[in-house]
């Protein structure tokens, strides 16, 4: 197996597109992320595309070859494969393209996730968001994904000291961080307050504490390290990349509130790597929902069960906390392109580690990031390190 | 859901029948037909569930897809029954009457319908046990 880095990295500005299409939204990102790498387009051997449902948002499959042709790569007959794990296809791209490098049999690849879902009605994209749980036998019952998560946040309040304040924390420390990354869907700072007269969308989570419905994409370029400098001088390495699966519905789960794929790729991606969590500088955590990052940072060991709220309120988890937790807003205040955030996670994480984050960089040499699939079923966890 | 993916499932969904896995006696709803303990080596068969059970957790809806909008807000919950699988399903009460850990049985309703001359789904909820 050979190291792999990352050279360049690109993403659209999240949040509603509505005079560009799927294809452009893709195309733009890419070319930022080969611009990024110094990389042309003739050089690359394959294409790995993570898309949840562009099926059903945009009405249209065969999402590999549309990216490969618009990226106008198709006359280059290059190898272009869609990935889907619902809101973890990003990440699971990204696992896919390393995988490609690290065995040898390609070298120039490029990883992305694309999203389009505000061409649909709210309903509409609810009822999408859905199929990444058990239609037969939640979406049926009149499960909705946050109706899934708030029974999460339930049995999760019911056990463990977890405030309706600490939780609209998680909120309000992304926005923060949000209203520092240009790339943003929302840039404005909230409060508590905010978060706890937000209308309830399904008990206790009122709309704060959920991302929005977004338009965006995001890629990266990924070398054998060994071949790295040829195209830049500040690689990222990625130091692991680990993969779980779980039960596709929640009520099949062994503990409602612990999300055993997180605990199982954390611990994967910790082994491989040969680290702890002492050595991780900051993580972006998969936040669908503010209930989300609490159950992440617990579940990767970040602290024990139970504590991720109070952390959160003393500000362990802020820009200058000891762990960062979601520098770029995370999904709630960047925006959740569901197929894209895998890929911007690692965007995140690469733009800390190379020192260029701006008004949001904390000094960081190692980073992790957490990508979820549904209400856990699918969990991809990456370190990368400077 | 189409007619016929419905359909197949009628006398799970109508019933609460779901199975049991003889070899290591592990009950399942929704039902499976490969034990995920003994795999191949188990030896699956229907089982008929009494129906009675506990709230492990449960939210409010209050936003919902187009197919159940006209009835939120509705409380929708993980039962656990009362021979150990866990299912997701309404509980037809008042959203501040749901609790966990309440104990509820099951009863045959109306769950949604293909538009306003589709299919009706009908299904399991259940009611709360006084």
């Amino acid at each position: 197996m050979r190291d792999v880095a990352v050279i360049g990295v690109g993403c659209t500005d999240f949040g509603e597109h509505w005079s560009t299409s799927f294809r452009d939204l893709f195309v733009k990102a890419g070319t930022l992320a080969l611009e990024d790498a110094g990389v042309s387009g003739e050089k690359i051997d394959a294409l790995y595309v993570g898309n949840m449902s562009a099926g059903r948002f945009v009405e249209q499959e065969h999402i590999g070859a549309l990216i490969a042709d618009y990226a106008g790569l198709a006359t280059n007959n290059v190898p272009s494969t869609r990935v889907e794990a619902a809101c973890a296809s990003g990440g699971l791209a990204f696992r896919q393209a390393v995988i490609a490098v690290a065995s040898g049999m390609e070298d120039v690849v490029v990883a992305a996730g694309v999203e389009k879902m505000t061409d649909v009605g709210t309903g509409a994209s609810v009822d999408m968001l859905a199929s990444a749980a058990d239609r037969e036998w939640e979406g049926f019952a009149g499960a909705t994904f946050p109706g899934l998560y708030a029974m999460i946040a339930n049995d999760y309040m019911h056990r463990y000291p977890l405030t309706r304040e600490q939780l609209a924390q998680v909120a309000v420390k992304n926005h923060e961080n949000g209203s520092k990354n240009p790339i943003a869907q929302f840039r404005n700072r909230i409060t508590v307050d905010t978060v706890l007269s937000s209308s309830l969308v399904a008990d206790p989570l009122r709309l704060f504490d959920c991302s929005p419905i977004t338009d965006g994409a995001a890629a990266v370029v990924v070398v054998p390290l060994e071949r790295a400098h040829e195209f830049t001088d500040s690689p990222v390495k990625v130091l692991a990349s680990a993969q779980a699966s779980d039960t596709i519905a929640l009520h099949d789960r062994r503990d409602i509130s612990t999300l055993d794929a997180s605990v199982a790729a954390g611990k994967r991606a910790f082994a491989q790597a040969g680290l702890t969590h002492k050595d991780i500088d900051l993580v972006e955590v998969h936040d669908c929902f503010t209930i989300a990052e609490i159950c992440a940072i617990e579940d990767l060991g970040f602290c024990k069960k139970g504590e991720a709220g109070r952390l959160t309120e003393e500000g362990a988890t802020a820009l200058n906390g000891e762990l960062p937790v979601n520098t770029s807003g995370g999904l709630k205040a960047c925006g959740h392109p569901v197929g894209a955030t895998g890929i911007k996670q690692i965007c995140e994480v690469v733009t800390q580690l190379r020192g260029e984050a701006a008004g949001r960089q904390v000094d960081a040499e190692i980073g992790m990031t957490h990508n979820v699939g549904g209400t856990g079923a699918t969990v991809v966890v990456h370190i990368l390190g400077a | 859901m189409s007619v016929s993916r419905f359909w197949r499932k009628i006398p799970q969904r109508y019933n609460l029948i779901g199975t049991q896995c003889t070899t290591c006696g592990r009950h399942f709803y929704p039902p499976r037909s490969l034990c995920p303990d003994c795999r191949r080596s188990g030896k699956i068969v229907d089982h008929k569930f009494t129906g009675e059970g506990t709230v492990v957790t449960y939210t409010v809806i209050r936003s919902a897809s187009d197919q159940f909008e006209n009835t939120t807000p509705y409380v929708l919950a993980i039962v656990e029954l009362d021979e150990g699988p866990r299912l997701t399903a309404q509980v037809a009460c008042l959203p501040e009457e749901a609790k966990i850990g309440m104990r509820v049985k099951s009863v045959f309703r109306r769950v949604t319908a293909d538009g306003e001359s589709g299919t009706i789904h009908y299904g399991t909820k259940f009611v709360p046990v006084e």
